[in-house]
């Protein structure tokens, strides 16, 4: 059939009004789904189905189109190492030199710790459980700062969940799918991270806006930051533990405090995912539970009951920590976690044994399910 | 309906589904983390090539719908809030839609300095709707950075331009 033989070929359609219209249909459409979008919340379900199935199908495929190249990059290095071996071995012994001495220096200071938190009756946070994972993409974009990693729900990972490297922290979870999580980086310009400078506690908001810095918003006091200034997380909101390693503060070429992420020191191929929900997590529930009630601080005076000495209260001894009762369970990786602020003594504080000379230190026992490294 | 050898109409995803299959295939090879000499890789916008070429190939229907769908894939890739991309990459296509007249006929360098305009107005309007969405001010350097590495890529459109704006004896 020729062209000039159809019916409708006579018909001229308005071809630019046509694609005016379902421009302006397709611009609503994107409208509506970025103003329904909350891709950064703490909730789970905020993430949505379709970025949760996106994300278990990109992270396979980009894992096996980055595996050459991760190739690649492993010859590179073993290649590199070969030649530059002589002066490799020589930056490690300076370094294991200078190592050395501060290994003697941390076990004198862990030495006077462990006793003052003896004294003291400190609680310190247990360590939290991680699973390590592998990112398969990585967006560095002006608007959006994510990665993706090949671990997911399986692995216990959920969202919130703090992530970092191995020089410091990396940024958080915002979606979890089976297989595979998205991190919400540092660096993305919705991203907001309660930190505190290391020298005086001075409290900041750290915050992202696509460039490799992000900015310390919120500085209160003057001249709270100094050139130089190691960044830690502060814990406030619960959201992060207390004491993870952000990075340095450096003054910006606009003026203003940014941060030199610590986690930029090396690529983030292999990050550290922290099972870290919130703060209720760090104390066995359990345990507080079970937590008798405290004696009165003064003696009282009953009627019709007549008090045995053995049964008063015990004077203010030093509680002892060294803490019989199981750990909580968590597996006792090696999280780089400060101690949060201090809490009453637990309930081995409550029997009055006396203070030894030199207390044990209050180490979590290994629980049934503990000693496993991380994945 | 067939006709004779070349004159047959061209059909529409050889000059949109092939493109937006290699500019999102593209765009996720890139999506790999890698650092060379310690520097990140730049994230150019493969979808400016079609959102532009579309344009000025010829008025279509099927062009929004294509470029809300890279869009939205584009977000789903980079992690960015959903309609994000599909609004910057429309309303360029808009503005090159509207100056389709001014651009017939015009010198390659001229049509690259339109590409440019094309993916500076993608690139504010991303700008604008991130901080009203996100209430925080992007890196001017991080999209200067990408605005470059997009703007670099004006070749293949001219390559797309060139291959298809008179393939069709309907528009002739």
């Amino acid at each position: 059939m020729a062209l000039r033989d159809n019916p409708l070929g006579e018909v001229k359609l308005p071809l630019v009004l046509s694609a005016a219209a379902a421009l302006l249909v397709a611009i609503v459409v994107a409208v509506a789904l970025l103003m329904s979008d909350r891709r950064e919340t703490f909730r789970s379900e905020a993430y949505g189905v379709t970025r949760k199935a996106a994300d278990a199908v990109a992270a396979p495929v980009s894992g096996a189109i980055a595996t050459p190249i991760r190739w690649v990059g492993m010859g590179v290095d073993g290649v590199r190492g070969y030649f530059f071996a002589v002066s490799e071995n020589r930056r490690l012994k300076a370094e294991l030199k200078t190592a050395s001495q501060w290994r003697v220096a941390a076990i004198a200071l862990r030495d006077t710790n462990d006793r003052y938190k003896a004294l003291l009756g400190l609680k310190t946070d247990p360590p939290i459980p991680m699973v390590a994972a592998r990112a398969v993409t990585d967006s560095r974009g002006p608007f959006a700062n994510t990665r993706l990693i090949n671990a997911g729900k399986e692995s216990g990972i959920a969202v919130g969940n703090p992530v970092m490297s191995e020089n410091g922290l990396v940024g958080r979870v915002i979606g979890v799918t089976d297989g595979a999580s998205r991190i919400l980086l540092l660096t993305d310009v919705a991203s907001r991270t309660p930190v505190m400078v290391d020298r005086n506690n001075a409290r900041a908001i750290l915050t992202g806006d696509g460039g490799p810095n992000p900015r310390l918003d919120y500085l209160r006091g003057k001249a709270p930051v100094a050139d130089g200034d190691q960044i830690l997380t502060s814990g406030d909101g619960g959201v992060l533990p207390r004491g993870l390693p952000v990075g340095r503060a450096v003054k910006g070429l606009d003026g203003r405090w940014r941060v030199i992420l610590a986690s930029d020191a090396a690529p983030v191929d292999f990050v550290r995912i922290l099972l870290f929900q919130d703060f209720r997590q760090l104390v066995d529930a359990k345990q507080l539970d079970q937590l008798p009630l405290p004696p009165p601080a003064t003696p009282t005076t009953s009627v019709g009951m007549v008090s045995t000495p053995a049964a008063a209260p015990p004077p203010m001894t030093p509680p002892v920590t060294a803490s019989p009762t199981p750990a909580p369970a968590v597996k006792p990786t090696t999280a780089p976690v400060k101690p949060a602020p201090t809490k009453p003594a637990d309930a081995a504080a409550t029997q009055a044994k006396p203070a030894p000379p030199k207390p044990a230190p209050a180490k979590p026992a290994p629980s049934p399910d503990a000693g496993e490294a991380p994945r | 309906m067939s006709l004779v050898g070349g004159a047959r109409p061209l059909a529409p995803w050889r000059w949109i589904g092939v493109p937006m299959v290699q500019a999102l295939a593209a765009s996720f090879v890139l999506l790999i983390p890698l650092r060379i000499f310690g520097l990140q890789l730049p994230e150019p916008v493969f979808a400016m090539v079609p959102a532009f070429a579309w344009a000025v190939i010829r008025p279509s229907i099927l062009a929004p719908a294509a470029l809300l769908a890279m869009g939205l894939l584009l977000d789903l890739f980079w992690g960015s809030p959903v309609g994000l991309w599909p609004l910057c990459l429309l309303l360029a296509y808009g503005v090159v839609l509207s100056a389709r007249s001014v651009l017939a006929g015009q010198s390659r360098p001229v049509m690259w300095a339109w590409y440019a305009l094309a993916c500076c107005v993608a690139e504010g309007a991303g700008f604008l709707f991130v901080r009203i969405d996100s209430q925080g001010t992007p890196s001017l350097v991080g999209m200067g950075w990408q605005l470059l590495a997009t703007i670099v890529l004006y070749p293949f459109a001219d390559r797309l331009i060139d291959r298809f704006e008179d393939a069709d004896v309907r528009f002739r």
